[in-house]
C-alpha cells in the first residue's frame, strides 16, 4: 500500500466530515470495473488484487467439499397464533451470493433470526457445514463461523470504530479475565492485540472508514454504521456471512462501494446470504435467488429464473420485475 | 533546564510540553495534573486538604490533622467501593443496587471467621488467623455475587437493581435476626451477634505501633512516630496517628484495585463488558459468551465489594447491621460513581474523594464551624425561624439542623449533575478497551487523524 498511501490520507483529510464515499481514488474504481467484469464468471478470481484486499485475503478452513455450508429444513416459528416461518426448506451453496427476498412478513428476518440462534425455532432444524446447529445460542453459532449484520445497524456506539472491530476475533486470549490481569500472562494478551490492532486497520482501510477509526461509533451515518457492521462481521473470521438489509438506507455510491466489497470478499472465498428488499439489486447480484412468501420458499434459482416464475409475479403483484 | 524563565521558579511540576505554552506557571501546573490522573487525585486531595485546613486551623494542628484523618479514610473507603461498583455498573451496565448487602457479608464473614471462639462479650467466631478472615470475607462476598448474577442473566436493568436491592435488604434483615444468629452458633460455632452486631478483630496496624494494641506500651515504631509527631513532638493525638497509618495501608488497597481493574478494562475482558453495556445482543451475535461474561463480573465486583467492606468497617471496631448497612450507603457509593463518571477507574477514585469530603463530611464540618460563629439562640422549629425573619436566626436554625439539609443538598447536586454534566466531572473522556495504544496507527506515520 506504499504507493497508495499518500493518496488516501490526502482523500481523508480533504472530507474528513464528508460521506466517505465521495472519496474514491483511482485504483478503487479499477476494481470496481474488475468485479463488474468478471461478475458473469463466477469462479474466477481476480487477477488484480490490491495490497488491501491482500490483506483482507481469507482462505476458508474447507467445509468438506459437496456440503452446503447452509442447509435449513422444514423451518417452523410461530409467535403465539402467529407463523412467521412455515417449514421454509432451503440451501445456500459454498462461495456464493445467494439473495434472500420475498414481501414484507415473508419470514426473511424470523428465518435470519432463526438460524442465528436469536430465536429458537419452533420446529425444523438449521444444518451449519452438515452440522445441526438448531437451537443453539447466538454466540455458539457464531463461532462456528457464522456472523450476522443486523437490518437496523447495531453499532457499539460508545466505543471508538477500532474497538467495535477489536471486539470481534474469536477466542481472543485475553478475553479470560485471569490473563488480562496477572502480570505473567499479559504478555501474551498485549501480543495478540497488537496483531488485532494491525488487523482492524486494514480491515478499516478495507472498508474506507479508516479516517474514523477513533470516532466514536455512535457519531457514524447510517452509511457508515452499515460498513462498520460488515467490518465487524468480518473481523470474526466467518465462514459465511448473513447480511440482513445490509443497503437499507445507503446512498447509492455507498451502496455500490458496498456491493464491490461483498463482491470481493465472495472472491475471495466467503459465503454470503442476503437478505434484501430490492429486487434489482438481488437480481443484479446474487447469482442464486430464494424467494420466499408467507413464511415458506415460494421459488428458487437464478435471477433469470426468477424473474420468469408466474408464482413469483403474483406474489409480488404490481411490483415490476 | 533552560524554561526556567517561564516557570517562575516551580520548578516541583514536570515541564509542560503541551500543544499550547501555557500562560503561568500554575497554569503549567493545572495543565501538568490534568494530563496525569495521579495528578489529579493528589491536586483534589491538596484542594481539599487546604480548604479543611482553613476551616479549623485556629483549633490547633492536632483538630487539623484529625479533620485530614477523617475526610482522607472517608475519600479511600468510598474510593474503593466505587471502583468495585463501577466494574459492574459502569463498564458492564448491571445495575446492581445491592453493594451495602455484598460488604456487610463480606465484613461479618471475615468477623466471623476471625473472632475468638470464646470471647469476654460478644458472638463466638472460628479463630483462625485475619488473612484466613479476609479471603473467606471475599470468597462468600463472590458467592453471594455468583447467586445475584443468576437472575441478573435473565433480568434487564431495572428488574435486576429491584433485585439486589432486596437481596441486600435480606441480607441485612438476616444479620440482625437473632435467629439466625442462634443458627449459626448451633450450626458453625460462630454467630452474627444479631441487632447488637459484632465487635470487629483487632487492626493489625494498631499493634504495629503499640505492643498488643495496648495504648501506653509503643512499639520502635510507635516510639519513633509518637516522638516526632505525637504528644512529645507535634502534639498530635496517637489514634490519629495510629489513623492515618491504616490510611497508608487503604491507599495500598486503592492503587491495588485500580491497578487490577484498569487492567481488567484494558483488554478484551474490558471490550466484551462494554460491548454487554452496549447492545448484549450483538456481543452474543459475535461469540461472545454474555452470561458467562456478567456472571465473572459480578463475582470480581462483590468480591472487591466484600473486600473493601471489610477495610471499611472492620476498621471501625464494631459493625451492627442496621445503622451501617441500610440501601442509604449503596445510594452514596452510586453518588460517588455518578460524580466521578460512570465506567471511568480514575473517575470513581476521584469521584469518591470528592463525595466525602464535599458532600457527606464537608457540609456538617462546615455548618458546624459557621454556627459556632453565629451568636444567637437556636429557634425550636422550622416555623420559628421562618417567622422571626432575621437571616442570623435562620442561618443557625440551618447549621444545627445541617444532617438533614445534607440530603438536599445531595439531591440538588445529583439532579443537578445528571442534568448537566451526565459524563462527570472528568468529562468525556475515552477508556480504551484494549491492552494497546489504540492511537498508534501501524505501518506508518499516519496516527493522526
Amino acid at each position: 500500500m506504499s504507493s497508495d498511501a499518500p493518496d488516501r490520507s490526502d482523500a481523508a483529510d480533504g472530507d474528513a466530515a464528508a460521506d466517505p464515499g465521495d472519496a474514491t481514488d483511482p485504483g478503487d474504481l479499477g476494481a470496481a470495473e474488475a468485479v463488474a467484469a468478471t461478475d458473469g464468471a463466477e469462479d474466477e478470481p481476480e487477477a488484480n488484487d490490491s495490497a488491501v484486499e491482500e490483506a483482507a485475503k481469507h482462505v476458508p478452513s474447507g467445509s468438506p467439499s459437496g456440503t452446503p455450508p447452509l442447509r435449513v429444513e422444514g423451518l417452523v416459528k410461530r409467535f403465539g397464533g402467529v407463523t412467521a416461518v412455515d417449514g421454509a426448506s432451503f440451501e445456500v451453496e459454498s462461495g456464493s451470493l445467494t439473495g434472500l427476498i420475498g414481501p414484507n412478513g415473508a419470514g426473511k428476518s424470523t428465518t435470519f433470526n432463526c438460524i442465528t440462534g436469536v430465536h429458537e425455532p419452533t420446529a425444523g432444524k438449521v444444518y451449519f457445514e452438515g452440522e445441526d446447529v438448531t437451537g443453539l445460542k447466538p454466540y455458539q453459532i457464531a463461532r462456528k463461523g457464522m456472523v450476522r449484520t443486523f437490518q437496523i445497524a447495531r453499532e457499539l456506539g460508545e466505543m471508538t470504530v477500532l474497538e467495535n472491530l477489536m471486539l470481534a476475533p474469536q477466542g481472543q486470549l485475553g478475553e479470560s479475565a485471569i490473563r488480562a490481569v496477572t502480570p505473567g500472562l499479559r504478555g501474551a494478551v498485549v501480543e495478540e492485540e497488537t496483531e488485532l490492532r494491525e488487523r482492524a486497520w486494514e480491515t478499516l482501510e478495507f472498508f474506507e472508514i479508516d479516517h474514523l477509526a477513533h470516532e466514536h461509533a455512535g457519531n457514524l451515518s447510517g452509511g457508515q454504521r452499515k460498513l462498520l457492521e460488515m467490518a465487524r462481521a468480518l473481523m470474526t473470521d466467518p465462514e459465511m456471512v448473513l447480511l440482513d438489509e445490509p443497503l437499507a438506507g445507503v446512498n447509492p455510491t455507498l451502496e455500490e462501494k458496498l456491493l464491490d466489497r461483498i463482491h470481493d470478499l465472495r472472491a475471495d472465498g466467503y459465503t454470503f446470504l442476503l437478505v434484501e428488499h430490492d429486487m434489482d439489486i438481488i437480481m443484479e447480484n446474487c447469482e442464486r435467488v430464494i424467494v420466499m412468501h408467507q413464511g415458506s420458499v415460494l421459488a428458487e434459482g437464478t435471477g433469470d429464473e426468477i424473474r420468469n416464475d408466474e408464482r413469483v409475479i403474483e406474489a409480488y403483484l404490481g411490483e415490476d420485475l | 533546564m533552560s524554561d526556567a524563565d517561564a516557570s517562575g521558579g516551580s520548578a516541583s511540576g514536570p515541564p509542560a510540553n503541551g500543544p499550547q505554552a501555557p500562560e503561568s506557571a500554575t497554569a503549567a501546573l493545572v495543565e501538568a495534573a490534568r494530563e496525569s490522573d495521579l495528578g489529579l487525585v493528589v491536586g483534589t486531595l491538596l484542594v481539599i486538604y487546604a480548604a479543611a485546613t482553613l476551616l479549623t486551623f485556629s483549633d490547633g494542628l492536632n483538630s487539623v490533622v484529625g479533620l485530614l484523618e477523617t475526610l482522607t479514610f472517608l475519600g479511600l473507603v468510598y474510593a474503593l467501593t466505587a471502583l468495585a461498583l463501577n466494574l459492574q455498573w459502569g463498564y458492564t451496565g448491571l445495575f446492581n443496587i445491592g453493594v451495602a448487602g455484598f460488604m456487610a457479608v463480606g465484613v461479618y464473614t471475615m468477623g466471623m471467621v476471625v473472632r475468638s471462639p470464646d470471647p469476654a462479650f460478644g458472638p463466638p467466631g472460628l479463630g483462625l488467623p485475619l488473612p484466613v478472615g479476609i479471603v473467606a470475607g471475599m470468597g462468600m462476598a463472590a458467592l453471594l455475587g455468583a447467586v445475584a448474577a443468576l437472575p441478573a442473566l435473565r433480568l434487564k436493568a431495572d428488574y435486576l437493581a429491584i433485585v439486589t436491592l432486596g437481596l441486600s435488604e435480606i441480607i441485612r434483615l438476616s444479620l440482625q435476626s437473632s435467629t439466625f444468629d442462634n443458627f449459626l452458633r448451633d450450626t458453625i460455632g460462630a454467630g452474627t451477634g444479631g441487632g447488637r452486631g459484632m465487635g470487629m478483630p483487632d487492626n493489625p496496624v494498631r499493634d504495629l505501633f503499640l505492643v498488643d494494641g495496648q495504648a501506653g506500651t509503643p512499639t520502635a515504631l510507635g516510639d519513633l512516630v509518637f516522638g516526632v509527631f505525637g504528644n512529645d513532638g507535634l502534639g498530635i493525638s496517637h489514634p490519629i496517628l495510629i489513623g492515618w497509618g491504616y490510611i497508608a495501608v487503604l491507599a495500598a488497597f486503592l492503587v491495588a484495585f485500580y491497578l487490577i481493574l484498569e487492567r481488567l478494562g484494558r483488554s478484551p475482558f474490558g471490550r466484551t463488558m462494554k460491548a454487554i453495556r452496549e447492545d448484549e445482543l450483538v456481543a452474543n451475535s459475535l461469540g461472545k459468551d454474555v452470561n458467562l461474561v456478567k456472571i465473572k463480573v459480578f463475582v470480581i465486583g462483590c468480591a472487591l465489594m466484600g473486600l473493601a467492606g471489610i477495610l471499611w468497617f472492620g476498621s471501625q471496631g464494631n459493625v451492627s447491621p442496621t445503622p451501617q448497612f441500610r440501601p442509604l450507603l449503596t445510594f452514596y457509593v452510586f453518588i460517588a460513581v455518578i460524580i466521578g463518571g460512570s465506567g471511568s477507574n480514575t473517575g470513581s477514585v476521584l469521584g469518591g474523594i470528592v463525595f466525602a469530603a464535599a458532600l457527606f463530611e464537608g457540609p456538617r464540618r462546615v455548618g458546624g464551624v459557621v454556627r459556632g460563629l453565629i451568636d444567637a439562640e437556636t429557634p425550636p422549629s422550622f416555623a420559628d425561624a421562618l417567622v422571626s425573619l432575621d437571616p442570623v436566626t435562620f442561618l443557625a436554625y440551618a447549621t444545627d439542623n445541617i444532617a438533614p439539609l445534607q440530603f438536599v443538598f445531595l439531591g440538588i447536586v445529583l439532579v443537578f449533575i445528571i442534568h448537566r454534566r451526565p459524563e462527570g466531572i472528568l468529562g468525556d473522556r475515552i477508556e480504551t478497551a484494549a491492552a494497546v495504544d489504540l492511537s498508534e496507527r501501524p505501518n506508518g506515520g499516519e496516527s493522526d487523524e
